[in-house]
């Protein structure tokens, strides 16, 4: 498996599957964060020790395959451009923090994208595990799997009072934050997600929008995550936010079929304006696409557009995020020249549909 | 005490705050607290240490000991291993190496209380390789509660081969010390 695969394709392999309750929840995520007992955190750590991990990992597991998650590759961060370094993120394979301490960082990214291992991350080990759909008893339980193989070569600190040690205190414990994302365009358009919130706060959960400066949600795409990872045990914390999740899935079907009854033609209009304007505009900044795919997904996900893929709101919302933009270019690219790529690519990928 | 906040809800948490050198005496309630940022609440992906930092800004002084400074003036504690300072881990709120944990400990249980909902012991997985007795007190511990609810229930014989259980796998913890 080489870097390239990752970098041309949009979405992942895993996404292009349907997973339950998929008109609403896009993806669910267990990560679990592990250290070597022996060496310090990656923060204060010496090069040396973070360079012996990292050789670690790719003498170990490079090339290797663990059930349905094969041939792993082994990515150092150093050796990737800014571009490719954002289309990872973009992706999710790793996160902004990786990326930015490049030095001694590395992934590990299996063939279906479905598991990336962080290394030298916060923590010496992160592990995701994504599946599509809402599943989250399912990724947990292969989390634990693959921690267990990882655990046959790592000897993990932890201690019997605190659990799994972490580099930050709020992770300590279990390591884990489970999450999911979530498309609410009914509960966001009604202003009920808002009200929302606090409840779920005070059970500990976290509400945050993503593809969105600060707390503004664009695209109405949501990530719920647990807060507490200690204390409580990894499949309770799972069940508390399933609870959750199972709720928040009812309330926006029911605010999907409201805003049908009460204001259908006004949704038509919003959804099929949304679709006139990916397909033929020219020029078109992030957000404004982000909240016409957003509509337009509500327009696949309500049976008003027919004929297009479910994936595209998915698919787009990576494609048309300037590291992949730029990777699609091969070179790099001013604001306004993302904006003329990002319309044309749109309307690409529309014409695919017919 | 009501809330100083809502003057709805009764105080729950309780802080004297100090910033800048002042000392200010906080009641408020748990929604208040979260509300008005006497209590962050950290995000992923987020930088943590700003939580961690306000945390300590808050020094948990309990109220009614009007010495506050008693916290400051305790000997400097360091990490053998890492060299980290507790005062190190206050200002960055990250920890070094898994034996700050251990060097720490004594002064962790508020930290924790506070970031994890009152919680400062961990209930879930336990590695499988250095497990050993754990796994066998957890399972001890699950079997304890099922003995507990048979015996709840009336259901004696069903209890009586818990409790043989529990016995045994207790007699092969002790063998395993021996
Ligand atoms: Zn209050
Ligand atoms: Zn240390």
């Amino acid at each position: 498996m080489t870097l390239q695969q990752f970098m041309n394709e949009a979405i992942s392999p895993w996404m292009r599957e349907d997973g339950p309750d998929s008109d609403i929840v896009l993806s669910s995520r267990i990560r679990l964060a592990r250290n070597f007992a022996e060496a310090s955190f990656p923060l204060i750590a010496k090069q040396e020790v973070l360079e012996e991990i990292k050789v670690f990992f790719q003498k170990e597991y490079e090339h290797q395959s663990f059930q349905d998650y094969q041939d792993f590759a082994f990515v150092p961060i150093r050796g990737l451009s800014p571009v490719e370094k954002r289309v990872l993120v973009e992706k999710h394979l790793i996160s902004p923090h990786l990326a930015k301490h490049a030095e001694s960082a590395a992934t590990l990214i299996s063939e279906n994208e479905q598991v990336s291992v962080m290394i030298n991350e916060e923590d010496h080990i992160r592990i995701q595990m994504y599946f599509p759909g809402f599943q989250l008893n399912k990724a947990l339980k292969k989390a634990f799997e693959f921690d267990d193989w990882l655990e046959e070569k790592v000897n993990y600190a932890f201690d019997e009072t605190r659990g799994y040690l972490t580099s930050c205190p709020t992770n300590v414990g279990t390591g884990m934050r489970a999450s999911v994302m979530m498309h609410l365009p009914a509960l966001a358009i009604t202003g009920q997600l808002n009200r929302m919130i606090p409840a779920i706060n005070q059970l500990g959960l976290v509400v945050r929008g993503i593809y969105g400066e600060g707390s503004e949600a664009v695209g109405n795409v949501f990530q719920i995550s647990n807060q507490i990872t200690l204390g409580k045990s990894e499949e309770d914390i799972v069940e508390d936010l399933q609870s959750v999740v199972k709720q928040l899935i009812e309330h926006e079907r029911k605010a999907r079929s409201r805003l049908v009854d009460q204001s259908g033609t006004q949704l038509e209009d919003r959804i099929y304006r949304s679709y006139g304007v990916l397909e033929y505009s020219r020029i078109i900044e992030s957000m404004e696409a982000a909240k016409c795919l957003s509509n337009v997904r509500l327009g696949i996900d309500l049976g008003i557009i027919k004929n297009v893929s479910r994936h595209i709101l998915n698919e787009l919302m990576i494609l048309t995020q300037p590291g992949f933009l730029q990777q699609y270019a091969k070179k790099t690219l001013t604001a306004n020249e993302r904006d003329v790529l990002r319309a044309s690519l749109i309307r690409e990928r529309l014409q695919l549909e017919k | 005490m009501e809330c100083q906040e809502c003057q709805e809800r009764p105080a729950t948490l309780h802080f004297t705050q100090v910033m800048n050198g002042t000392k200010k005496e906080v009641h408020v309630c748990e929604v208040c607290a979260k509300e008005k940022g006497y209590m962050t609440y950290p995000e992923e992906g987020y930088s943590l240490h700003n939580l961690l930092t306000d945390l300590f800004n808050f020094e948990s002084v309990p109220l009614g000991n009007t010495n506050g400074d008693t916290f400051r003036q305790t000997k400097e504690l360091q990490c053998p291993q890492c060299k980290m300072t507790f005062t190190e881990f206050k200002r960055i709120g990250k920890f070094g190496c898994a034996t700050c944990y251990h060097t720490f400990s004594d002064r962790l249980d508020p930290v924790f209380r506070r970031v994890h909902s009152g919680n400062t012991k961990h209930h879930g997985k336990i590695p499988t390789r250095k497990g050993g007795d754990l796994h066998a007190k957890k399972q001890v511990e699950s079997l304890k509660t099922e003995l507990k609810n048979l015996i709840e229930n009336e259901a004696f014989e069903k209890a009586a081969t818990v409790r043989d259980q529990i016995k045994e796998i207790e007699k092969q913890m002790r063998g395993d010390d021996a």
